[in-house]
């Protein structure tokens, strides 16, 4: 397991493009909403939880069409099904690789976007802590979408399909949690709420992924 | 006598030929009664006027968005569990007609909610879990639509189908918190069973009888034609391996 995300980690740092993509995506959100609302602080700041949100969910969609496509293509998919580790830690490994490359930078740069989209200070901690609790669940769900389409020829529109209604309840939470805690409201519950979701994704995800991978490798 | 029965294709079809004609005829006469009824025969509300009227089409159409999805999980659980075709082939049948219901629902919706709450849309948290099962729908039919092999789209779709099941419910409930948190929402939001009173709920019930017995003739008819292409193919095939 270790071995496959030690080899995932190093495909998507050196194969280029895959793994900036995300983050550069991430970038131009936030300054191109700015730039079509007009740069009213006050504006800004209450809408920018949610941009913030909606970005890292798009910026996440973004890559997750190369997960499992191309080691599909290249038959590399088929020996991880034959060896002896299971599909659903294939599947695990892929999503935390994915999450490595695409989640966690983007909750470092969250709080310098913030800044661009003048959130309120007490709305920080917040975002960092949304975003940390909430991509794990993207990552997840996106690699569900991506079994579930691996073997289409053009599954990237299906996937994006699949992929952002099962996006919403994180979307909604984790936009609720920071917008809470930038007005000073009680931010725990709907941060609660959005770690549950990302542990049920944890829990439940990989096993019905790896049973789309194992009917497209039928 | 087991239901089971109707796993085999011939026996559902043979069966759905002589049920075929009486449900659509029920069908047509529910609806038409439970239409002319509510239509004509019901007085006006008193505040609502005869916008309230459009009760009859967008009550049932929206009762049936939902469990369209229900008969769609349970369809994909039997097919995951004991591979029945014609299970597989119901759920893919009942995906366009449950997402013409939700149209149908949301459509009806905002043209009862122009004159009543001044706009066509508004995000309740209803009305948002509608647009969002809407677009689940959409997904499943893209998903069968895209995927060539016939067994590997019923899996995936029918896997897509339970774990949607689970987001689409995620979905419902976590709209009502957000929704909670910014607007007064509640207020627009109706519970129509508990409120109309007998005079328009009779009539509501007979129509709601009529798009149950409406969607089935519907998913019938569209297995069979599912079954019926199915055929087609496999007769292709045999003749090309023929020839």
């Amino acid at each position: 397991m270790i071995a496959l995300l030690q080899r995932d980690l190093r495909l998507a740092l050196r194969a280029g493009g895959g793994f900036g993509l995300g983050l550069a995506f991430f970038l131009m959100v936030a300054v191109l909403v700015p730039l079509g609302v007009g740069p009213e602080g006050a504006l800004l700041a209450r809408i920018a939880p949610g941009i913030l949100w909606v970005g890292a969910l798009l910026a996440c969609l973004l890559s997750l069409d190369r997960m499992f496509a191309l080691d599909f293509e290249d038959g590399a998919l088929d020996l991880m099904a034959v060896s002896p580790l299971p599909l659903e830690g294939v599947v695990v490994m892929k999503a935390l690789a994915h999450w490595l490359v695409t989640g966690l930078p983007l909750v470092l740069i969250a709080p310098v976007l913030g800044v661009l989209l003048s959130l309120a200070p007490s709305g920080y901690g917040w975002l960092v802590a949304s975003l940390f609790l909430g991509t794990p669940a993207l990552s997840l769900i996106g690699g569900f979408g991506a079994a579930l389409t691996v073997g289409l020829k053009r599954g990237g529109l299906i996937l994006s399909l699949i992929v952002l209604p099962m996006y919403v309840p994180s979307l909604i939470f984790g936009a609720e949690a920071v917008r809470r805690g930038a007005v000073g409201g009680d931010a725990m519950v709907p941060l609660l709420l959005l770690a549950a979701i990302s542990l049920g994704s944890v829990a439940i995800l990989p096993f019905a992924a790896a049973a789309a991978l194992r009917a497209n490798l039928k | 006598m087991s239901i089971w029965e109707y796993a085999n294709p011939k026996k559902f079809m043979q069966t759905s030929t002589m049920a075929l004609p009486w449900v659509s005829g029920l069908a047509v006469v529910l609806l038409v009664a439970g239409l002319v009824w509510g239509f004509f025969f019901t007085p006006e509300d008193y505040k609502q006027g005869s916008t309230v009227k459009i009760i009859y089409l967008h009550v049932p159409a929206a009762m049936m968005a939902v469990s369209a999805w229900f008969m769609m999980l349970v369809g994909s659980l039997i097919w995951l569990i004991r591979r029945h075709h014609v299970s597989a082939l119901a759920a893919k049948a009942a995906a366009p007609v449950g997402l013409t219901f939700t149209v149908i629902g949301l459509v009806t919706g905002a043209i009862w909610g122009q004159p009543m709450w001044g706009t066509w849309w508004a995000w309740d948290p209803r009305l948002t879990s509608f647009l969002i099962l809407g677009l689940f729908y959409l997904g499943y039919i893209a998903l069968w639509a895209a995927v060539e092999d016939a067994d590997t789209a019923a899996d995936l779709t029918s896997v897509l189908c339970i774990v949607g099941s689970v987001f689409a419910f995620l979905s419902r409930y976590a709209v009502l918190f957000w929704n909670q948190g910014l607007h007064q929402g509640a207020s627009l939001s109706m519970d129509a069973e508990q409120h109309v009173s007998n005079i328009y709920a009779f009539p509501l019930w007979t129509c709601i009888a009529g798009f149950i017995v409406l969607f089935t003739t519907l998913v019938l008819l569209r297995t069979r034609t599912e079954i019926r292409s199915r055929r087609i193919r496999a007769l292709m095939a045999r003749e090309r391996a023929a020839a």
